[in-house]
């Protein structure tokens, strides 16, 4: 059996998924996650992130290439990887009949955990993820963040080195997520642990990884810290509202000066500076130089929506209708057949 | 009846037609597996025409009748069924807001129960015929046999819609199905009642009404014209009826509450 | 939390996973009255019918049944409860696999034929609890037993072969068709050589299509065994028990094959 040096981390090299009579769900991924990190998994509906994470977790074998988890490899050595890693999937699978307490005893017993080590680590968890007050409640009575909730404390059950989190604050409100968000930060920054989560959100890659990467079609499009990987487009853009709204047009054609229109503003003008924030001071100078007055200007700095958009030609945000449509034959064939 | 409420049911009616006939998970069961029923049984308890006093010297006969019973079961089902699933999805509350009257609703949901009843009851009779059965009220009977067995099919299907509009989930019409079968089990089903020699078993199937339904048909396949047993068989799918339909109104009523 | 670990993870056996999902199944069925009253119910409602409403038909000429008309269709009723037991567990694991908590199984268990395993054990504990049921009730309706004490084990025995059997068969369609709609394709095939067998008469009195169907159906010969040991006069046994052996084997290999489905599909 051989061992990895790194017993936490996740090496990848070529991984390939490929659907009958579909599309390469995922099509020659290569990846690696150190230990202790936080990799977020950033793309569309169908662009193969969960296809991924079913490989990565031992759940659906790849059509080609290489994957080692916590040094296992995920073909040969699939219980020693499920040893080593947890798992909340996109849908929090849950028995309706079972109380959140009977839920972790499974969990536990699954993972062949002694009997007194069961209830401990059961109550641990349920506290830590604040569910301590509803764990004799059966789960069908659960809210969904609950449910989310829980679905991580089960995941955590067996102490694993490795977390996989496939969206996982998909369709939870504001605070439950933050919450979350929280936990996981713990989780990685406390314990060590390495996590591996997916998700179409912008703000919680940008919030809490230490490295994302992107994936497009199948494709791993960019990779590195989200400061790199906007650092890598760099441009910010500037906004600018004139005070009088029949300055607009004047407005426009002094900021034209410093780089191309970028996105709208329903009352000013906003561009990108093609020579970074420096340009800032001169774009100050130049609108008062024409005695154009400014009611508001803010700079923005790029967003990894830029980055993606930068990457693919298409926006992250409104990339998902579309996407839906392949991921009927590819990714969604992958989590539907289930 | 107005025009508009005869429009409203033709309307619902043909939903209701072309939502079976939609449905083969719902139409093939119901037709074969109670044939299947009835091969196995006629095959399995032949040597029961050799009990002294059994009518007939052709089990297949005899027991020619429990399909058409059979049948009527699977239409409470599927007549359930299809209402639960209007309720669950929120097509009930649709139909709701428009002006359709209440009797509209029910009537036209038994449409795909009268068609399955009629395919139903025509394929049993076709196959026990062709199997070698016997039908001694002649055509005629053959005629009779098809409006009772459709009636009894109907009656069925208005406990359907009562439980629907009573539970309004699919599986609470699902459960019922135990219940009727039952009735069905302790009935003259396999043997006449004369011959239902456990004192218990004879005294709940001598109460069952199934057992007079069930001898109404038989009575069509061996006797002739036995018409107090066609009375009684028509009586009370009758009565089925109306008390099922009088359930089912009453629940509508608590269900769709307009103001 | 990462500190000290051991180099080579501890992985869950085969007994630990099976416990585990056993231990769930034989849960939501001991606390759901929706689960258990059907189980129950069902067998005790057919002997009821079977042997009561049919009663006149041990008085067939030819019938010689020893220990009577009720004893004859216990056998039948008590491996129809076995094989059913195993569908109604198909049933349930398909549904698991249909909400997804079938994958939380498969995530978690370090050797996956533990899932399988554990199911059969759920489905084992379901039957006990209705053979349990339907005997004392056959004991007070007054049914005859003729067999010792051995030849009555013997009888359990084969019953716990078809339950084996039939669970397997079933557990290998639900991992292949991972939905409920693949419940009847695992009820049909179970209810059609049930009762393409001597359900009412011995075989020797069917006739016909029947007979000859019933004459190569291997539930004749696990009938006819579970028929003698019960009057005391055991036939074909070693036909009966080799059978069941078979038929587990062979679903086994069956159920395995499911597995290796379900994995290949995520």
């Amino acid at each position: 059996m051989t061992e990895s040096t790194d017993r936490g981390g996740i090496e990848v090299e070529g991984l390939v998924r490929e659907f009958k009579n579909g599309p390469r769900a995922v099509d020659g991924i290569d990846l690696e996650v150190a230990q202790g990190e936080i990799y977020g998994f950033l793309g569309p509906n169908g662009a193969g992130k969960s296809t991924t994470v079913l490989m990565l977790t031992t759940l659906l074998p790849p059509t080609a290439g290489t994957a080692r988890v916590g040094g296992f490899d995920v073909v040969a050595q699939g219980p020693q990887v499920r040893a080593t890693i947890g798992a909340a999937l996109q849908e929090a699978a849950l028995d309706p009949l079972l109380t959140g307490r009977e839920h972790m005893r499974l969990q536990t017993a699954l993972h062949g955990l002694g009997k007194r080590e069961r209830e401990t680590r059961g109550n641990e968890l349920l506290e830590r993820v604040g569910l301590a007050y509803a764990a004799d409640r059966k789960v069908g009575g659960y809210s969904g963040g609950m449910k989310r909730r829980l679905d991580l404390a089960l995941a955590l059950a067996h102490q694993p080195r490795i977390l996989f989190l496939d969206e996982p604050t998909t369709g939870l409100d504001i605070q439950s997520r933050t919450a979350l968000w929280e936990e996981v930060a713990r989780l990685a920054g406390e314990d060590g642990v390495t996590v591996f989560l997916t998700t179409q959100y912008l703000e919680e890659a940008d919030a809490l990884a230490n490295r994302v990467g992107i994936i497009d079609h199948g494709h791993l499009v960019a990779e590195g810290t989200p400061a790199e990987l906007k650092a890598e487009i760099g441009r910010p853009t500037v906004e600018a509202v004139p005070r009088s709204e029949g300055d607009r047009e004047r407005m426009a054609a002094v900021l034209g000066r410093f780089g191309e229109r970028a996105g709208s503003s329903p009352r000013g003008v906003s561009v990108r500076l093609e020579g970074g924030e420096s340009q800032l001071a001169e774009v100050v100078r130049a609108l008062d130089a024409d005695s154009i007055a400014i009611e508001h200007l803010q700079l923005h700095a790029p967003s990894l929506d830029d980055v993606f958009l930068a990457k693919t030609g298409r926006s992250l945000e409104g990339s998902d209708e579309e996407e839906a449509a392949d991921s009927e034959t590819g990714e969604t064939e992958a989590v539907g057949a289930a | 009846m107005s025009s508009s409420l005869r429009n409203q049911i033709g309307q619902l009616a043909h939903r209701s037609v072309l939502r079976t006939l939609r449905q083969p998970a719902q139409i093939v069961p119901a037709i074969v597996f109670p044939l299947f029923l009835l091969a196995v049984n006629a095959g399995g308890l032949k040597d029961a025409t050799n009990l002294p006093g059994f009518p007939t010297d052709s089990y297949l006969t005899f027991i020619l009748a429990v399909p058409f019973i059979q049948g009527a079961l699977f239409s409470v089902m599927n007549s359930g069924t299809d209402l639960a699933r209007d309720i669950e999805t929120g097509f009930l509350n649709r139909l709701a807001l428009t002006p359709l009257r209440g009797a509209a609703l029910l009537s036209g949901l038994l449409a795909g129960s009268l068609v399955l009843g009629i395919v139903q009851a025509v394929v049993y009779l076709s196959v026990g015929l062709i199997a070698g059965a016997e039908l001694a009220a002649g055509a005629g009977g053959a005629i009779v046999l098809v409006v009772l067995s459709v009636t009894i099919t109907v009656a069925f299907g208005t406990i359907g819609l009562f439980a629907a509009l009573r539970f309004g989930s699919g599986e609470a019409v699902q459960g019922l199905f135990p219940v009727f079968f039952v009735f069905l089990f302790l009935s003259a089903m396999a043997l006449p009642l004369d011959l239902l020699t456990t004192d218990w078993f004879h005294a709940i199937a001598s109460v069952n009404p199934v057992t007079y339904l069930l001898e109404a048909i038989r009575s069509l396949l061996i006797e002739g014209w036995e018409l107090d047993q066609l009375a009684l068989g028509f009586g009370i799918a009758a009565a089925v009826g109306v008390v099922g339909m009088t359930a089912a109104s009453s629940a509508l009523k608590t269900r769709l509450v307009r103001t | 939390m990462s500190a000290n670990r051991p180099a080579e993870p501890q992985v869950s056996s085969r007994i630990t996973v099976g416990r585990a999902v056993a231990w769930r199944s034989i849960h939501n069925f001991l606390t759901n009255p929706a689960f258990i009253v059907p189980s129950l119910l069902f067998p005790l409602f057919f002997f009821v019918s079977f042997a009561g409403g049919l009663a006149a038909i041990g008085e067939v000429p030819g019938f010689d049944f020893p220990s009577g008309y009720t004893a004859f269709q216990f056998v039948f009723v008590l491996l129809q409860s076995a094989a059913f037991g195993g569908v109604f567990t198909g049933f349930a694991m398909a549904r698991d696999f249909e909400t997804g908590f079938g994958r939380r199984y498969m995530l978690a268990a370090g050797h996956r034929s533990g899932i399988v395993l554990g199911y059969s054990l759920a489905a084992l504990f379901r039957a006990v609890v209705t053979w349990t049921v339907l005997t004392a009730v056959a004991l007070v309706a007054g049914m005859n037993v003729g067999g010792s004490a051995g030849e009555i084990v013997a009888l359990y025995a084969l019953a716990v072969l078809v339950n084996v059997a039939a669970t397997l068969w079933a557990a290998g369609v639900a991992l292949r068709v991972r939905s409920i709609q693949g419940g009847p394709l695992m009820q049909f095939p179970t209810f059609l050589i049930l009762f393409l067998a001597p359900v009412y008469v011995p075989l020797d009195l069917l006739s016909g299509w029947i007979h000859t169907i019933a004459s190569i159906n291997p539930i004749t010969a696990l009938l006819e065994a579970g028929r003698g040991f019960i009057s005391g006069d055991p036939v074909v046994v070693g036909l009966a028990f080799a059978i069941g052996i078979a038929l587990s084997l062979l679903f086994a290999t069956w159920a395995r094959g499911g597995l290796r489905s379900a994995e290949a599909a995520g």
